[in-house]
C-alpha cells in the first residue's frame, strides 16, 4: 500500500537517522525514560509484593489499591502532574512510576501465592528459616510470574512514554505528536512502527527471560499435569466430597 | 465545581460517548473469547498459536495501533472504528488467555460425569464447563472492562473524543480542574461498570458467592492479573 511505502521511505531516509531529533536519539531517550521508570518502580514495588506474598499480610490494603490504580487513565495522570509540577521529566516520571507499580506488585504476590503450601511446609520442616523459605523456595518458584509482572509493567511504560510525549518531551512518541498537526502520515506511520517494534522486542526479551528463570522441576510438573491430569489416589477419593476441585 | 456545573452539558455528552466507546470492545471481546478460548484449550498446538498471537497483540502500544489501523484496514484516520477495533483486539487478547485457563481449570472428573449422565458435547460445554469457568471469566471481564474504559481516553489524541478530551483541552488551557473532571469521570465509569459486572455475576452464578476458588482457578486468575 502507498502509505506503507511512504512510511518505509521515511524510515530509510538518512536525514531521519542523525541529529538531535533523529531516530537513534529518540530511541535512546525512550529507552532511558523506560529504564529509569522501571528501576524506580522495581525498588518500590518488589519489596511490597514479596512482603505480601510471603507473610500474607497487607493484602486487604494493597490489592484493592492496586486495582484502583489500574482504573486511572494514564494520560490524565501525566497531564495533571505536569500542570501541578511544571515542565520537565519529573512529572511524567512520577506518573509512570505510579502506573508501573500495580503489575509488579501483583506479579510478586500472586507469584508467591501460587507456590504450593505443601512445598513451603516441607521446606520449613527440613529446617529452612523464614528468609530461607523466601529466597531459596518461594522466589525461585515464583520467578516466572514475578518476571511476568515486570514484563507487563515494561510494556505499559513503553506505551505510556509514547502517549506522554504529548508534553514537551523526547522519546519515540515525539514522531507521532509532531506528525499529527501537520497530517504527516508517513511520519505518523513510521513512528508508530518504531514504537511497536520496540515494544515487541522488549516483550520477546522478557518472554525469553521468563523461560530461562522457570525452574526445571516446574516445567516437568506442568507437562505431566496437562497430559494425564494425574492425581494421588487419596485425592481422587476425596473428590467425591468436593467435586469441583478442593 | 462551578466549572463542572457550567459545562455539565459537555461533560455528560462526552461521558456518554465514553461509555458507548467502551461497551462494544468489552462485549465483543468477551463473546469472541469463548469459541477461541475453547479452541485454545482443546488442542496444545492451537493453544500455543492463539495465546502467542494474543500475547503479541497485547504488547502493541495503543496510540501507535490507533495510528496504524487506518492504513492497515483502509479506514479514515479520524474514524472511531479504529479505536473500537484496537480496543476489541486488546480485550480479546486479554480475555482469550483467561477463558482458555478458566475452561482448562474445570475438573476432568466433572466433565466425564456430565458425559456419563448423557450430556452431549454442546450441552456439556454450555451447561457444565462454561458455568464452572464463570468465576474466572468474570475476573477476566472485570480486568478488561477497567482497562478498556481507561484506554478509550487515549483515542482523544487522534480526535476520537471521550472524557479524554478534557485532558488535552485542560492541558492547553493550563486548567487542572478540567483534567480532574476527566480523570474522575473515567474512574466513575470504570467503577459503575465493575459494580454492574459483579452484580451480573451474582445473578448468573449464585453458587459462586463466598466460595474460595480452586487452586487451578486461582492460578489462572493470577496469570490473568499479571498479564494485564
Amino acid at each position: 500500500m502507498n502509505s506503507y511505502s511512504d512510511a518505509f521511505a521515511w524510515l530509510v531516509d538518512p536525514q531521519h537517522w542523525s541529529g538531535p531529533t533523529g531516530i537513534p536519539v529518540r530511541l535512546v531517550e525512550h529507552l532511558g525514560y523506560t529504564g529509569l521508570t522501571l528501576v524506580i518502580a522495581l525498588v518500590i514495588a518488589l519489596p511490597i509484593g514479596l512482603y505480601i506474598g510471603h507473610t500474607g499480610r497487607g493484602r486487604e490494603i494493597v490489592v484493592p489499591f492496586t486495582g484502583a490504580l489500574r482504573a486511572l487513565p494514564t494520560l490524565g495522570i501525566v497531564i495533571v502532574l505536569a500542570l501541578g509540577l511544571g515542565i520537565g521529566l519529573l512529572p511524567p516520571l512520577i506518573a509512570l512510576v505510579i502506573l508501573a507499580l500495580p503489575p509488579i506488585i501483583a506479579g510478586a504476590y500472586s507469584g508467591l501465592e501460587t507456590v504450593d503450601r505443601e512445598v513451603v511446609d516441607a521446606a520449613r520442616s527440613i529446617g529452612f528459616t523464614g528468609s530461607g523459605v523466601l529466597w531459596r523456595v518461594e522466589i525461585p518458584l515464583a520467578l516466572p510470574l514475578i518476571v511476568g509482572g515486570i514484563r507487563s509493567a515494561c510494556l505499559q511504560v513503553i506505551a505510556t512514554w509514547t502517549v506522554a510525549a504529548f508534553l514537551p518531551l523526547g522519546g519515540l512518541g515525539r514522531f507521532l505528536y509532531d506528525a499529527l498537526p501537520n497530517q504527516d502520515y508517513a511520519q505518523l506511520l513510521a513512528g508508530s512502527i518504531l514504537v511497536i517494534v520496540l515494544a515487541l522486542l522488549a516483550d520477546g526479551l522478557f518472554a525469553l527471560v521468563q523461560r530461562l528463570v522457570t525452574p526445571r522441576g516446574v516445567i516437568a510438573g506442568r507437562t505431566a499435569d496437562i497430559r494425564t491430569k494425574t492425581q494421588s489416589p487419596i485425592r481422587k477419593d476425596s473428590s467425591w466430597l468436593a467435586p469441583e476441585e478442593g | 465545581m462551578s466549572w463542572l456545573v457550567a459545562n455539565w452539558g459537555q461533560v455528560s455528552s462526552y461521558g456518554l460517548a465514553h461509555l458507548w466507546l467502551s461497551l462494544p470492545p468489552i462485549v465483543i471481546g468477551f463473546v469472541l473469547s469463548i469459541p477461541l478460548g475453547w479452541v485454545a484449550n482443546r488442542y496444545r498446538l492451537s493453544r500455543g498459536v492463539l495465546l502467542t498471537i494474543g500475547g503479541i497483540l497485547y504488547a502493541v502500544p495503543s496510540l501507535p495501533l490507533f495510528a496504524l489501523l487506518p492504513s492497515l484496514i483502509g479506514t479514515r484516520i479520524l474514524d472511531p472504528i479504529n479505536v473500537e477495533i484496537a480496543l476489541t483486539l486488546y480485550a480479546l487478547a486479554l480475555m482469550l488467555r483467561t477463558t482458555a485457563d478458566g475452561l482448562g481449570a474445570v475438573s476432568g472428573d466433572v466433565k466425564l460425569s456430565a458425559s456419563a449422565i448423557g450430556y452431549g458435547a454442546w450441552r456439556r460445554f454450555f451447561e457444565v464447563e462454561l458455568p464452572l469457568a464463570g468465576p474466572v471469566l468474570l475476573a477476566g471481564v472485570r480486568v478488561v472492562s477497567v482497562s478498556t474504559v481507561s484506554l478509550v481516553t487515549v483515542g482523544s489524541v487522534i480526535g476520537v473524543n471521550s472524557l479524554g478530551f478534557f485532558f488535552l483541552d485542560g492541558y492547553q488551557r493550563a486548567f487542572p480542574t478540567e483534567v480532574w473532571v476527566g480523570i474522575l469521570g473515567t474512574v466513575l465509569i470504570a467503577l459503575v461498570l465493575d459494580v454492574l459486572l459483579v452484580l451480573l455475576g451474582r445473578a448468573l452464578m449464585p453458587w459462586a458467592r463466598g466460595r474460595r476458588p480452586g487452586r487451578a482457578a486461582r492460578l489462572a486468575a493470577a496469570e490473568a492479573v499479571s498479564a494485564s
